[in-house]
């Protein structure tokens, strides 16, 4: 007789499945302001503590406390805050287009605004975002035409990817932002790529990953750490985990006990894990990280902890896999209503001030869906012949022939 | 004019490049300080230095996912993968990013990159140091593929994909690194010194992607071939006797299919010969090219000579080996053929 018991294979489950009461109790979630904040060029291995606490900078009264507070401008945090409400009305606009079938496809980023935002607002002009494409809020926080974002979304004839490419997959090079894959991960590593090319050159710019919980399974997540590791190029690496990868939740991915965070220890790449939900404290990490990386100090990891409040994307329901109540539970809050309180508390912003913004970013949005709708919907407007263009710089004859015997 | 081996004029070619344009940067595992593992980047570290030559870590994602981020930033980025047969892992970067960039970010955004990869048999290298995927990447659009046979092609080949606005792979067939392989084994191999395609120019010079080049003129069938089996090819013209027309196809994506079609419909019969494994290999692609174009021409059925459909043995190499022999008894079975 064997003295083995047969082995038990083990699949991990999230604390609730639909008609489970939430259950967070394994977010342990320290004060504000009790994280402490490392020399700009401190060694990895000396704050490998902050990869598994949580960086929080705003109280439960709205107030910045402790050693990241210090330094924020207050015009930073109102263009947040107002960049945060744009994006929210976007998100809720292009969702109602979808729904109304002028689209095939949205994703929102509802509950999530404040790191793109935040981390854009810490960024210089010229420093490279490679984002997943739940950063819209990178292009939100700019100037860039909010109507060719919507001209991209409907494929029409003013699309500035021609129609090529699914809805939300922006590429926008005038500002900093790199084209979206729709094969999850692949951007982590030309992320890396692009910050050796700006040392090599002898630049000043700095390169941002972005990737997403479940996507840090990609073997390209490993591809990017090992060539930091390795070249130290200045990369800031951004993980969203923001809980759920569709129906997955993050021990799907390996982070149910361990921290994404603690993943950059083995590379020897310092990194931090930061309440996403708080605006002061993405900015206040990533100006942090963006400034060790311009120093020449190397990469940085960062995992922004959050929650995915919108489903996936237009073609998934959440209450099919996780509790209904689950994203209302989220224990930290809605960066939007934090950081207003914060403003609001500060005597910097007000509720009226608030509605109005509200009501002035609806109809912008509104009037540029309008712009961009006249424009057609759902592909109208697209041509064949784009289809055949810019495959290569020029068009070989086989293409040729073929876009021939189609008669365009 | 220089004699060079191929594995000097692809070194020739980087070190033309690198010397013209400070934005080319060479990367690969081995590649720095030791020069390769066949040394097609020797020297170039020492002459160019560590942030323009250099080793990566064996990560072959990683070297094309870096290249192309690179070429985002501007770089000309030219990297090596150390054997074809490890290039899998790089797959869905050279497929759904570098063969797409332009197309998906509204030409904002292109892959400049050239990736250089050793392939096909005959080393006894067995089935990780042998293969032949060039089908892998005809079959993606976006990505353009070439496979010299000898060292001037193999230098202004390189020099074009270097300079091509699009992500090209070299596919470098190594049995010929050295000199020319007719496929007879166990017979003693031959260098690039006593050979004409040895004669390299020095400086700069391209030879244009999507260019056949007749490599033997002939008129009783054309081989359509490229890479070590244009001199298999050749062998088993010299042993049979039968006047065939080689075309040693040099750029398989974009194809030179008027060089095709021209030598096919003069000679009125075709085989397609490859090392690669049969079904589905390129050889389908150029049977159904000629079926298309030249079919009222044909005197007979299109012969696909290739790989057996089995991964790359070690011991059996040479049976598997599409030598000159079974190359002789096609051909005559073909001339058979009413």
């Amino acid at each position: 007789m064997s003295d083995y018991e047969p082995l038990k294979f083990y699949v991990p489950e999230p604390t609730g499945r639909p008609g489970d009461e939430p259950d967070f109790t394994k977010l342990i979630i320290p004060d504000a302001g009790s994280a402490r904040k490392p020399a700009i060029d401190c060694r990895p291995q000396e704050i490998k503590d902050l990869a598994t606490t949580i960086i929080r900078v705003m109280n439960r009264d709205g107030e910045a406390v402790g050693p990241w507070a210090e330094g924020i401008d207050d015009d930073v945090l109102l263009d947040g805050l107002k960049a945060m409400i744009r994006t929210r009305a976007f998100d809720e606009r292009m969702m109602t287009l979808q729904r109304q079938g002028k689209t095939s496809f949205y994703m929102k980023c509802t509950g999530e605004e404040a790191i793109a935002i935040a981390h854009k607002l810490a960024q210089t002009k010229g420093d490279m975002n490679f984002p997943t494409y739940r950063q819209q809020g990178l292009l939100l926080a700019t100037d860039y035409p909010m109507e060719d974002m919507i001209n991209q979304i409907l494929s029409n004839e003013k699309d500035p990817l021609k129609g090529r490419q699914l809805p939300i997959l922006y590429s926008a090079r005038s500002h900093d932002y790199f084209t979206v894959s729709g094969n999850l991960g692949t951007q982590f590593i030309h992320a890396v790529g692009w910050a050796m090319a700006s040392a090599i050159k002898g630049d000043t710019k700095i390169a941002s990953a972005w990737i997403g919980d479940g996507s840090t399974a990609e073997n390209d997540f490993h591809s990017a750490l090992v060539n930091a590791s390795v070249y130290k190029p200045p990369v800031v690496f951004n993980i969203v985990n923001n809980q759920w990868a569709i129906s997955s939740f993050r021990g799907i991915a390996g982070g149910d006990e361990a921290t994404f965070a603690e993943r950059a220890h083995g590379y020897d790449i310092p990194s931090l894990r930061v309440d996403g939900n708080d605006f002061l404290a993405v900015y206040a990490v990533s100006r942090w990280a963006i400034e060790r990386a311009r120093r020449g100090f190397g990469p940085v990891l960062i995992e922004w902890v959050t929650y995915r409040v919108a489903p996936h994307s237009t073609s998934d329901d959440p209450s099919k896999y996780r509790p209904k109540e689950e994203s209302t539970a989220w224990p930290l809050g809605d960066p939007i209503l934090r950081l207003k309180n914060h403003l609001i508390a500060r005597g910097l912003w007000s509720e009226e001030r608030h509605a109005q913004a509200e009501s002035e970013y609806d109809e912008e949005v509104r009037v540029a869906t309008k712009e961009a709708e006249s424009h057609g919907v759902m592909g109208a407007g697209s041509s064949p012949k784009d289809m055949f263009e810019a495959v290569f710089e020029e068009l070989p004859p086989h293409l040729r022939e073929q876009r021939q015997k189609m008669g365009v | 004019m220089p004699q060079m081996s191929m594995i000097e004029a692809i070194r020739d070619a980087m070190d033309v490049k690198m010397a013209e344009d400070d934005n080319v940067v060479v990367f690969g595992e081995d590649v720095g300080y030791f020069g390769g593992v066949f040394r097609c980047t020797h020297g170039l570290q020492d002459k160019y230095g560590k942030n323009r030559v250099f080793d990566s870590p064996i990560n072959e994602s990683g070297i094309v996912g870096a290249a192309i981020g690179m070429a985002a930033y501007g770089l000309r980025p030219c990297v090596e993968i150390q054997f074809a047969d490890y290039i899998y892992p790089a797959y869905d970067q050279i497929v759904s990013e570098a063969a797409r960039l332009r197309y998906r970010s509204g030409e904002q955004f292109t892959a400049p990159i050239t990736i250089r990869t050793p392939v096909g048999g005959g080393i006894f290298g067995g089935q990780t140091h042998s293969q032949s995927p060039e089908s892998l990447f005809t079959h993606v659009a976006g990505v353009k593929s070439v496979i010299p046979s000898n060292p001037y092609d193999a230098k202004g080949l390189l020099i074009a994909a270097m300079e091509d606005p699009d992500p090209v792979i070299v596919f470098e067939p190594k049995r010929l690194y050295n000199g020319p392989f007719d496929g007879h084994h166990d017979r003693p191999a031959s260098n690039w010194s006593k050979h004409p395609l040895g004669d390299v120019p020095e400086g700069h010079y391209t030879v244009e992607i999507g260019k056949a080049s007749t490599f033997r003129e002939g008129k009783a069938v054309t081989i359509l071939t490229y890479g070590t089996m244009v001199y298999v090819a050749e062998a088993a013209v010299k042993e049979t006797g039968i006047d065939a027309e080689i075309i040693d196809l040099r750029s398989l994506l974009p194809l030179d299919v008027d060089a095709i079609v021209e030598s096919v419909k003069k000679t009125g019969r075709c085989m397609v010969l490859h090392e690669a494994t049969q079904t589905s290999g390129f050889g389908a692609e150029l049977a159904a090219q000629v079926q298309e174009r030249c079919f009222y021409h044909l005197e007979s059925p299109v012969v696909r000579v290739a790989g057996y459909d089995t991964p790359y043995p070690h011991a059996q190499e040479w049976d598997y080996f599409p030598g000159p022999a079974r190359v002789g008894r096609e051909l005559k079975a073909m001339m058979e053929a009413v």
